[in-house]
C-alpha cells in the first residue's frame, strides 16, 4: 500500500509532517521540569500588560503558566487570547474547577492551547465560596465549552453566565443532593441510602423527555392525562 | 397453456384508482369480506409539516454503550438532536480524591476501557510531572509500545463496530481477531486483558516477560496484512463509500472551535497531533507521519484511523529496535516499592514497604497536566496536589465527551440512518464520557 490513505479516492487524504508551525524547530519531550519557576508563557506577560489589574498574578507551576484573572473579566481575557493575532489560542482544552481541602477559594480553570504558536496557558479565576458562584461563560468564543461548562455546573454548582443551556449533564435533572465534587459533599452522597432508594423507587419513569423535547410533534398531547396534570403543576421532567 | 389475464387493479392492490395508497384490511368475516376496522376510510397518514420525536437508546447497540439521542425528524431528516449522557456516571473524579496516586491507576483502566494501558501511562505521566520524576529510558520505550498497542486495540474496535453499524460484518471479525492477539500480549505482560493497571508512578508494574518482544515482533509483521485486507474490503467499497462520504462534515475552523481532537480533528484538515506538537515519551525521536483529511466527513475519519494503524506499526517497529536494557523503575525509594524478597527478609525494607503502601508517596504542592494523544483524541489528567498523598483534584480531560458534544451540529440535516454512521465515526466510549 502507498503511504497516503486512499490516495486516489478523490484526493481525500494526504500526509504531512505533523508540525503545525512551518519552519519552527520540532519540539522535544520535556524533562527535568521544576515544580516552581522556569520559562513563563509569553502570553501571560502580554495579557498582564493588556488588562492591567484584571490579571492578578502569574506563576509557573510544573512547567505550565497559570494566569490568575478576576472572575468578571475572564471572558474578556479569554476572548482576547482567542482573537488576538499574536496569541491565537484557538483551542479550548478544558473547563473545570478546583476546590482546596482547607476551604480556600474555589478556582475555575480554563486550559487553553494555541496550536499555531504551540503554547499552553492555564487561566484561573478564584471564586469566594460564601457568595454565589458565577463566572462568565466562554461559550460565545468556544462552542466546545458547552458540555464542559455544563459538567462544571453539574459537579460544582458554578453558574456560567451566558451559557445557552446550563443544566445538569451527568447527574439527572431531579438530582437534589447538591454538587458532588464540592468538598462538603460526602463521598457516599448527602442523603441516606434509605432516602436514595426511596427517591429511586418513587421516581417517575415516564419523565423521559424535557418539556422542550415534548413540544416536538405535539408529543405533549399523547401523554397520559395524569402526567399532563402533573406537568401542568410545574413538575420538572428530566431525562 | 391457457392464457391468464391479470387484473391490473388487483396486481397493484396498494393503490386505489386515483393512485393513492390503500391499506389491506387485516380482518375478514366468514364470507371473506373485509371488515373495516374503523369508520374512516384507511389512508396513509399525511404528516404534512409535522415533526416526529424519535428516541434512540440508551439501550441500543448502535449507540456504543448507553448514549441516548432524542431526535426531531421531519420525514427522515434530522431537524434537531438532543443527546443525553450520564447513565454510566460513577464519580471517578470524586473517588480519586480519596485514593493515593498509585491507587488511582486501576480507575484509569475503567474509563476509556479500550485504551486502558494507554490511560495508565497517561495518568502516571501527569503524576510524574507533579512528583518531579523522570523515568528510565527502558520505561520510556515500554510505554511507547504500550500506548501504541492500545491505540491499535481502540482503532480495531472502532473499525469493527463501525463496519457493523454500516452493514459490513466481515471486517468486524478480522478486527476482533487481531485485537485478541494484542490482548494476549497485554495479558502476558500485565496479567489482565482489559483492566491492565500496567503503569506505576516512576515506572511500570512489571517488565515485559521473556520472549515477549519476539511475539510483539511477530504481531507487527503480520498485522499490516489485516490492515491491507480491511483497506481492500472497505476503502473502495461502493456501499461503504456511499454511506460515509459527505456525512457529518466539520470544517477545520468548526472542528477547532468545537474542541474536537484526535482523528476527528485531523480528518477536518487540522494538522495537530499531541505526539508531534507537544511530545511526551520521546515521541519526537520516532519517524512517523500524521494522516490529515480534507473533507472532515465520516469517510475521512475512517481513512485517518486506518492510516494511524499503519503509523502505529511503524512506531512499534522502531520501539522494538531501540528498546534498551536497564531498569524499568526509577531509583527513588520515595516512589518504588522494595523487592518482594527484601521486603520479607530485611526489617528496613519491610518498614519501607509498609510506609509506602499505607501512607503513599507524597508529591510537592503543585498541579500538572500532561496531554497525550489517546486514540480518541487529546486526553490528559489534570491533578492538583496539596502536599498530601491524595490529590485534591483529579480531572480527566475526556476527548470522547468533547467530540460527542458536537453531534447535534454534525447530524442536523442528515437522514436518520446517517445518524448511526456519524455517531459511529466519533468513536465514543461511554465509560470515558460519563466517568
Amino acid at each position: 500500500m502507498s503511504g497516503a490513505p486512499g490516495g486516489d479516492a478523490g484526493g481525500a487524504g494526504l500526509l504531512r509532517a505533523g508540525h503545525a508551525v512551518p519552519g519552527a524547530p520540532a519540539p522535544a519531550s520535556r524533562r527535568g521540569v521544576p515544580n516552581r519557576g522556569g520559562a513563563a508563557n509569553p502570553s501571560a506577560a502580554a495579557a498582564a500588560a493588556k488588562f492591567g489589574a484584571a490579571v492578578r498574578r502569574t506563576e509557573v507551576v510544573c512547567g505550565d503558566t497559570n494566569l490568575h484573572v478576576a472572575p468578571a473579566s475572564a471572558l474578556d481575557v479569554i476572548r482576547w487570547l482567542h482573537d488576538d493575532p499574536s496569541q491565537q489560542y484557538e483551542y479550548l482544552v478544558d473547563v473545570t474547577a478546583v476546590e482546596q481541602r482547607d476551604g480556600g477559594p474555589l478556582e475555575v480553570v480554563w486550559h487553553l492551547r494555541s496550536i499555531a504558536c504551540r503554547r499552553f496557558l492555564r487561566v484561573k479565576a478564584e471564586l469566594d465560596t460564601s457568595k454565589p458562584l458565577v463566572v462568565p461563560s466562554v461559550w460565545p468564543v468556544y462552542k466546545g465549552a458547552d458540555w464542559l461548562e455544563r459538567e462544571c455546573y453539574d459537579m460544582f454548582g458554578i453558574r456560567f453566565e451566558g451559557h445557552p443551556d446550563l443544566r445538569r449533564i451527568l447527574m439527572w435533572e431531579q438530582y437534589r443532593e447538591g454538587f458532588p465534587l464540592r468538598k462538603d459533599f460526602p463521598l457516599r452522597g448527602r442523603f441516606s441510602r434509605a432516602e436514595q432508594l426511596k427517591q429511586a423507587l418513587t421516581g417517575n419513569p415516564e419523565a423521559h423527555y424535557s418539556m422542550e423535547e415534548l413540544t416536538i410533534a405535539d408529543a405533549f398531547d399523547d401523554l397520559p392525562v395524569e402526567m399532563k396534570v402533573r406537568l401542568g403543576h410545574g413538575e420538572q421532567v428530566g431525562e | 397453456m391457457a392464457t391468464r389475464t391479470v387484473d391490473v387493479a388487483l396486481a397493484t392492490s396498494g393503490l386505489d384508482a386515483s393512485g393513492k395508497p390503500v391499506r389491506t384490511p387485516l380482518v375478514t368475516d366468514a364470507a371473506g369480506n373485509a371488515i373495516a376496522l374503523n369508520a374512516h376510510p384507511p389512508v396513509e397518514p399525511d404528516f404534512g409539516g409535522e415533526h416526529m420525536l424519535i428516541n434512540i437508546g440508551p439501550q441500543h447497540p448502535a449507540t456504543h454503550g448507553v448514549l441516548r439521542l432524542v431526535l426531531e425528524l421531519d420525514g427522515e431528516t434530522v431537524v434537531r438532536c438532543v443527546p443525553h449522557v450520564g447513565y454510566l456516571h460513577c464519580g471517578f473524579e470524586k473517588i480519586g480524591e480519596y485514593r493515593q496516586y498509585n491507587q488511582i491507576v486501576p480507575w484509569t483502566d475503567r474509563e476509556d476501557y479500550l485504551n486502558s494501558i494507554g490511560n495508565n501511562c497517561a495518568f502516571v505521566l501527569s503524576a510524574e510531572r507533579l512528583f518531579g520524576v523522570d523515568i528510565t529510558p527502558r520505561c520510556t520505550v515500554l510505554r511507547v509500545i504500550a500506548m501504541e498497542l492500545s491505540r491499535i486495540i481502540s482503532h480495531l474496535v472502532w473499525l469493527g463496530t463501525t463496519s457493523i453499524d454500516i452493514g459490513a460484518f466481515t471486517p468486524f471479525l478480522w478486527a476482533f481477531q487481531e485485537r485478541e492477539n494484542v490482548y494476549q500480549l497485554l495479558e502476558s505482560w500485565t496479567g489482565a486483558r482489559l483492566t491492565t493497571s500496567g503503569a506505576r508512578v516512576g515506572g511500570m508494574m512489571a517488565d515485559i516477560p521473556d520472549g515477549w518482544l519476539d511475539r510483539l515482533r511477530n504481531f507487527v509483521r503480520t498485522f499490516p496484512r489485516t490492515i491491507a485486507e480491511v483497506d481492500g474490503m472497505l476503502t473502495r467499497n461502493a456501499i461503504w463509500v456511499g454511506r460515509t462520504i459527505g456525512l457529518g462534515a466539520m470544517s477545520a475552523s468548526e472542528a477547532l472551535n468545537y474542541g474536537l481532537s484526535g482523528p476527528m480533528l485531523r480528518a477536518s484538515g487540522v494538522d495537530y497531533d499531541v505526539r508531534k506538537d507537544f511530545p511526551y515519551l520521546d515521541y519526537e525521536s520516532y519517524d512517523f507521519e500524521v494522516p490529515v483529511g480534507t473533507q472532515g466527513d465520516v469517510y475521512d475519519r475512517y481513512l485517518v484511523r486506518v492510516e494511524e494503524l499503519r503509523q502505529s506499526v511503524r512506531i512499534l517497529e522502531q520501539a522494538i529496535a531501540r528498546l534498551p536494557d536497564g531498569p524499568v523503575n526509577v531509583d527513588d525509594p520515595r516512589l518504588i516499592l522494595p523487592d518482594k524478597h527484601r521486603a520479607t527478609s530485611e526489617m528496613e525494607s519491610m518498614i519501607h514497604h509498609f510506609k509506602l503502601v499505607m501512607e503513599g508517596p507524597r508529591p510537592p504542592v503543585g498541579e500538572a497536566y500532561v496531554p497525550v494523544e489517546s486514540p480518541k483524541g487529546e486526553k490528559g489528567y489534570y491533578m492538583v496536589s496539596d502536599g498530601t498523598s491524595k490529590p485534591v483534584r483529579w480531572r480527566i480531560r475526556p476527548p470522547s465527551f468533547v467530540n460527542l458534544s458536537a453531534i447535534p451540529k454534525m447530524v442536523e440535516g442528515h437522514l436518520l440512518s446517517d445518524v448511526i454512521a456519524i455517531n459511529a465515526s466519533i468513536d465514543i466510549v461511554m465509560g470515558e464520557i460519563d466517568r
